[in-house]
């Protein structure tokens, strides 16, 4: 007979071993997809999740794809640990991107070493304000974040929308919705000839190794951590929630627009309307398969990049419909969910008696 | 002896020759890189339809459907070079930098991107359709059926592609009806349904009895047909979807070029162009016309169809007056290609601004 127990203590080996369960789930139930859709299921894993990877130019897109992946989860974790449900990181990373695309169509046809820092600063500073609207109305009128911040999503696609269509569109351009191309000086430098991976993916990096001291080695870490699991606790040892509140919305914030500025300044070169394909939402997924873990959410960010390569390349080797790759990230997601009830409850078997 | 002896050698020859020619037609692979789903029953659909065409005549194709205009289509774009594709049909207006950056570091691959204007490499030729000829037949349609004389038209965004089809749409109705009026809802999509249902029901409101669209779903024929309304299809043949609603439809029919194309670069005869086709070259193509309408109406659709076609019609033919009543296009005189690729004026009898 099997039994339902719940345990005293969640299991701190389960914490960390539910994520490899759910890919490994996603892995058999994707399979079995594939099986249903008439393709062979090994060979479709193969296209999917090999081949994307198997050169050097595979690989180093796999890292293009997951730096803004990690770099947005990494912001989202500050939110996530100390119990603010900030959805909108898309919108600060869009509103991140218009402000630092303005700075550099400001900079048109100049050279220089310092544009490139103003540059970033500038999409830094655009994501925090951004995020600095949900937390203000959140800390000072109480409202739900999760609705504000997805709210302005749209909000921030809208302004990118009037901007590219009217004011900033390329007056070479034909009226077509895009701006012009930023300048040399303007644009992330690329780390090897040839290929698209450029100096974006040191922000991460940087954010993963400042965010790992702050959450284990600070006083702060600390504080998100007891408002985590409690908010009452958290106003009993008397910590200044407000303050927290908009602190980690604004390093959130600054983290999805750096996300925006590596993609407008790296691979794309310009603003137009369709600068990210959801980044900001599939991070989320992200920073919960990573556990909210810095460490935990690098691999993360690259096994969820790898659903991206790999649907294009199912669909051109075996024309696999390329919209599985957002099924199998839906499936990790649900996986994940679904066996975090392990974390809580146990399964025991009884023998019968007799 | 000697006789038979040569002539057997040259017609081995000649069938060695014939069947390495024929092997190479036949190894040539296209890829096609598409915005939408295949299953959009607009713009992507029909691009697809044409890349079915590819299939039929003997070709190998691939395709690579929902490639957002983003940091991917770049790679999306080298990939399919990269696998063996000899020629990669881009059929969006965002690929256009991606197209050109991919091109540069693939000369041996010929590059064909949809409704650009950038050739900056020797491998990239560019393509579209003359959709306002169709638009043309449209108005006729609109200008004659409307009862309260307000025209609804769904936008997708002010670029001249679309202000052309607009004005050309207009002028066409004025000629048949001049009391009419065209009221504009931009959408600010290619393909929303939600959108622009909301579009469609806002102009209904505002009283208009026939709509257009420059979009790609089906839910403004949907909506027209629950609201008793005339309208027409895009891109497709949108009968099916609302059988009351819609009069007609204008296909865009890109099979053709596509195997013109592709066979141009088997047969190594590929060149850079720029091609503009209308409904002449079979590219802009006009569904079956409702029974609801007059039949002299049909008649007259039909004859002016065969006269676009033939070029003794023209779209823009003057005198055209923009909307504050000066002269775009003299008495007697046509609007080239210059003027019509460059279109960002409203003509008169059309309603609202331009979004700036």
């Amino acid at each position: 007979m099997i039994k339902i127990v719940k345990r005293d203590q969640p299991s701190r080996a389960i914490f960390f071993f539910t994520p490899v369960l759910a890919i490994f789930l996603t892995l058999v139930a994707g399979g079995l997809i594939f099986f249903i859709l008439g393709f062979k299921p090994f060979e479709a894993l193969k296209f999917f999740f090999i081949v994307p990877i198997a050169d050097k130019y595979g690989f180093s897109e796999l890292l293009l794809k997951a730096t803004p992946l990690c770099l947005i989860a990494i912001g989202l974790s500050f939110c996530f640990k100390s119990n603010n449900w900030n959805i909108g990181a898309e919108g600060q990373l869009t509103f991140g991107a218009i402000v630092s695309g303005g700075v550099a169509l400001l900079f048109y046809e100049q050279e220089g070493f310092y544009i490139l820092p103003i540059v970033i600063l500038a999409g830094a500073i655009g994501g925090m304000l951004y995020a600095s609207i949900p937390a203000i109305l959140k800390t000072y009128f109480n409202t739900n974040e999760i609705l504000v911040s997805l709210m302005l999503v749209y909000v921030s696609k809208l302004i990118l929308d009037y901007l590219v269509v009217g004011p900033w569109s390329n007056p070479e351009g034909f009226n077509f919705p895009e701006t012009r191309q930023f300048s040399d000086s303007a644009k992330l430098p690329l780390l090897f000839e040839g290929l698209r991976i450029h100096a974006g993916i040191f922000l991460a990096l940087a954010a993963v190794v400042i965010s790992w001291f702050v959450f284990y080695k600070t006083y702060l870490g600390f504080q998100m951590k007891v408002s985590g699991f409690s908010l009452k606790t958290a106003k009993y040892a008397g910590y200044k929630g407000k303050k927290m509140i908009i602190l980690v919305f604004l390093i959130s914030g600054a983290c999805a627009g750096l996300a925006g500025v590596g993609e407008i300044t790296g691979p794309i070169g310009q603003l137009h309307r369709e600068i990210s394909p959801d980044y900001g939402f599939t991070a989320i997924i992200v920073a919960f398969l990573g556990r909210l873990h810095p460490v935990g959410i690098i691999f993360a960010s690259l096994v969820v990049a790898i659903t991206y390569l790999g649907a294009e390349t199912a669909q051109i080797f075996m024309q696999i419909p390329k919209y599985t790759g957002q099924v199998f990230q839906g499936m990790i997601l649900f996986f994940l969910l679904a066996s975090d009830y392990l974390l809580f409850f146990k399964i025991k078997f009884i023998g019968s008696k007799k | 002896m000697h006789k038979f002896l040569i002539r057997s050698f040259v017609s081995s020859l000649v069938l060695i020759f014939t069947l390495t020619v024929a092997a190479v037609a036949k190894d040539v692979k296209a890829a096609f890189v598409y915005i939408g789903p295949t299953g959009d029953h607009g713009w992507t659909y029909q691009h697809d339809v044409g890349r079915k065409a590819v299939e039929a005549a003997g070709f190998k194709t691939t395709y690579v459907e929902g490639v957002p205009e983003s940091a991917d289509a770049e790679r999306v774009l080298r990939q399919l070079a990269n696998s063996g594709h000899d020629v990669i049909f881009t059929t969006s207006f965002g690929y256009m930098n991606p197209t050109n950056k991919v091109a540069k570091e693939f000369p041996n691959v010929k590059f064909e991107h949809a409704t650009g204007y950038k050739r900056e490499h020797p491998n990239v030729s560019t393509y579209a359709a003359r959709f306002y000829e169709g638009r043309t037949i449209l108005g006729t349609i609109a200008g004659t059926m409307t009862k309260s004389n307000v025209i609804g038209y769904v936008a997708s965004f002010p670029i001249p592609e679309v202000i052309r089809g607009i004005n050309s749409f207009t002028l066409a109705a004025q000629k048949v009806n001049p009391n009419i009026k065209t009221k504009i809802v931009w959408a600010f999509t290619w393909y929303d349904p939600g959108k622009e249902a909301e579009a469609a029901k806002a102009l209904i409101d505002q009283g208009a009895d026939v709509i257009a669209q420059h979009t790609d779903s089906t839910a403004i024929v949907q909506i027209a047909e629950k609201a008793g309304v005339y309208a027409f299809g895009q891109a497709s043949d949108m009968d099916k979807f609302a059988p009351k609603a819609v009069l007609t439809s204008v296909e865009n029919n890109w099979g053709p070029y596509y195997v013109d194309r592709v066979k141009a670069v088997a047969n190594g005869t590929w060149s850079q162009k720029d091609t503009w086709h209308g409904i002449g070259d079979g590219m802009v193509v006009i569904s079956d016309l409702d029974s609801q309408m007059p039949a002299d109406l049909r008649s007259k659709v039909k004859k002016l169809q065969a006269d676009l076609a033939s070029g003794k019609v023209h779209s823009f033919t003057g005198p055209i007056y923009d909307q504050k009543g000066n002269l775009m296009v003299a008495e007697g005189k046509t609007a080239d290609d210059g003027m019509l690729a460059g279109m960002m004026t409203y003509v008169k009898g059309v309603e609202g601004d331009i979004p700036k």
